[in-house]
């Protein structure tokens, strides 16, 4: 099962809510847990995995031999994100441009263009306990998100348990986070930013049409406006987590909710059940979705 | 004219909250939101007068059925797995590189350009206002953020105005780097918590990368005053100033729902530590 933990808005507690849920259910079943917010991944400054394995994430971009190159400009004329340029007589390339999609090489008509691999982030994989850990990174300057994502995702593990902790937003990082799930969490707050971002949220999961269900963070601090659109889209509230400094405090430390408040594993492990009964009656989609 | 951006690297440290403050504390400017995939700070700033244009970012491969032979080719070359064994193309994975239109024998692919979002411009009591929309689940942010950035300059330009204050998007990454190229001072909002020091150096990295000046605004630096020592430190050492602490307060998030601006709600030490950072931006920036 694949279960993919998602916000609109950043900073809701969607990784206090992963790593938790990890943790609580790691006691009784295999867990893997995937940290998808390449950008920013934090999962592993709660759960502190040895990360004691790297794989560098690269992207093919074009290398070009003047010798055999005619400047014929068919290169520059198939590249889409115009990442590389005939100007009179020389063939200029923009790495940072480039996809890496393979046409230019592919249609050179000399064969005069090889392709190199260039860095752009890493996935790294380890083990936290009994959760087996990966993440990935973007390297700072890159805009490759959803590359470094497809490559964490390779690590998913239909025999397990898979908790997916998804970047923030809703373009096309949060899809090629979420896009294999089999359910989704979207986790918010009482606020009109909350709200509206959820909002985003919600439509973005119901594009993939994957079910899911909120958790309400930092409860008690503004209206009741996400109750109510919960209850008008027809989604359940699977869980609140009341506004407590002691949890604000506990997660400034770096300290997941399960470890520092353990009466909280109940609560995970509750959510758990909820989830697993809402897919099964959900025409068992478990394990259904390719 | 000049132009801040407000960054968090991490979300919720209350980026939003700060930029609508100084865009209260600002005369004479232009608020763009930059967050073009969750645009927050309207909800702030309550426009009254919009106008809505359409934003086509990116192109997709179609396939016609008629015409295709089934020969596989393009399924064969394209590196972002978009071509269904039925040849159908998922236009969510499709990266729209061209790759299969370029080299089907058939010519039975055409590109389509995808309706990806929409942009507005508005009227605030605090000037206008330029955000955004990103459709659901589409690629292309930078591009668009790109596209309300220069939006907000060509209003700055006409209407003769001092400063373009911006709300940046979460992150490190395209949207973020779309959003400072050429930026006079990127103010960062963080908050001492191990994960906000881990993201604040991150997104001091690609502020540094790309050469634009940083400044650091800890909130509910009061929660963990180890970490946000830590902060400082981190801060001395890269030559960066800590411009404001703000405390923890409720009052932050009652103003929210009241939607309403921190300062306008309340002065006290939480309005007086932003007013402290304006003064700062300010200095930076004449
Ligand atoms: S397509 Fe090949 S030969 Fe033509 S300009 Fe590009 S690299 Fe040179
Ligand atoms: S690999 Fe694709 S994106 Fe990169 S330069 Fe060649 S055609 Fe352009
Ligand atoms: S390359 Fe063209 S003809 Fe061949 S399978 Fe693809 S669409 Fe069909
Ligand atoms: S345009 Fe590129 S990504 Fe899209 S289907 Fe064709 S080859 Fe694949």
């Amino acid at each position: 099962m694949i279960l993919s933990i998602a916000s609109g808005k950043g900073g809701t507690g969607k990784t206090m809510v992963a790593t938790s849920l990890a943790l609580s259910l790691s006691q009784e079943r295999p867990v893997k847990l995937l940290d998808c917010d390449v950008e920013e991944p934090n999962a592993h400054i709660l759960l502190k995995p040895s990360l004691d394995c790297n794989q560098a994430v690269s992207i093919p971009v074009p290398r070009v031999d003047e010798d055999k190159c005619n400047y014929c400009g068919r290169c520059a004329e198939v590249c889409a994100y115009n990442a590389i340029a005939v100007i009179a007589e020389r063939v200029l390339v923009f790495p940072e441009l480039c996809h890496g999609c393979g046409a230019c090489s592919y249609l050179c008509p000399e064969g005069a263009i090889s392709e190199e691999g260039r860095e752009v982030g890493v996935v790294q994989s380890g083990q936290s306990g009994n959760i087996e850990f990966v993440h990935g990174k973007l390297s700072i300057g890159e805009v490759a998100a959803p590359r470094i994502i497809n490559e964490v995702q390779k690590y998913l593990d239909r025999e397990k348990l898979n908790i997916i902790d998804a970047p923030p937003g809703t373009s096309c990082p949060v899809v090629a986070a979420v896009k294999h799930s089999d359910f989704c969490l979207l986790v918010t707050e009482p606020t009109c930013f909350g709200l509206n971002d959820l909002a985003l949220a919600v439509d973005v999961i119901k594009e993939l049409d994957i079910p899911c269900g909120v958790i309400i963070n930092r409860d008690g601090i503004g209206d009741d406006e996400v109750d109510k659109y919960c209850l008008k889209e027809a989604i359940p509230i699977l869980m609140r987590i009341p506004l407590d400094i002691k949890i604000a405090r506990l997660y400034s430390q770096g300290i997941t909710l399960a470890e520092g408040m353990p009466r909280w594993r109940e609560a995970f492990l509750e959510l758990f059940d909820k989830i697993e009964r809402l897919m099964s009656n959900s025409n068992g989609r478990e394990g259904g979705r390719q | 004219m000049k132009e801040v951006t407000i960054l968090s690297g991490k979300g919720g440290t209350g980026k939003t909250s700060v930029a609508a403050s100084l865009a209260s504390l600002a005369k004479n400017k232009v608020m763009v939101d930059c967050d073009v995939d969750a645009a927050d700070l309207y909800l702030l700033l309550k426009p009254t007068f919009r106008q809505k244009q359409e934003f086509r970012g990116g192109e997709k491969a179609v396939i016609s059925e008629d015409k295709c032979t089934g020969c596989g080719l393009c399924r064969e070359v394209c590196r972002f797995e978009a071509i269904s064994s039925e040849y159908k193309i998922d236009p969510i994975s499709c990266d729209g590189c061209r790759f299969c239109y370029n080299i089907c024998p058939a010519d039975a692919i055409t590109m389509q350009q995808s309706l990806s979002g929409h942009w507005f411009t508005s009227e605030t009591r605090y000037g206008p206002l330029v955000h955004a929309r990103l459709g659901v689940a589409q690629e292309n942010s930078g591009k668009l953020v790109a596209l309300v950035r220069q939006e907000a300059k060509h209003i700055a330009e006409q209407r003769g105005l001092d400063y373009i204050i911006s709300d940046g998007p979460p992150g490190t990454g395209c949207p973020v780097i779309s959003s400072l190229s050429g930026v006079s001072l990127a103010v960062i909002v963080t908050e001492p918590t191990l994960s906000g020091i881990h993201d604040l150096k991150r997104v001091i990295g690609v502020c540094q990368h790309f050469a634009v000046p940083v400044i650091v605004c800890i909130n509910k630096y009061d929660i963990n005053s180890e970490n946000s020592h830590q902060i400082e430190n981190y801060c001395q050492t890269q030559n960066i100033e800590v411009a404001a602490r703000i405390p923890f307060d409720t009052l932050v998030t009652r103003a929210l729902v009241r939607r309403i601006p921190v300062v306008e709600y309340s002065r006290n030490r939480v309005g007086r530590e932003i007013e402290k950072l304006w003064q700062v931006v300010t200095g930076y920036l004449n």
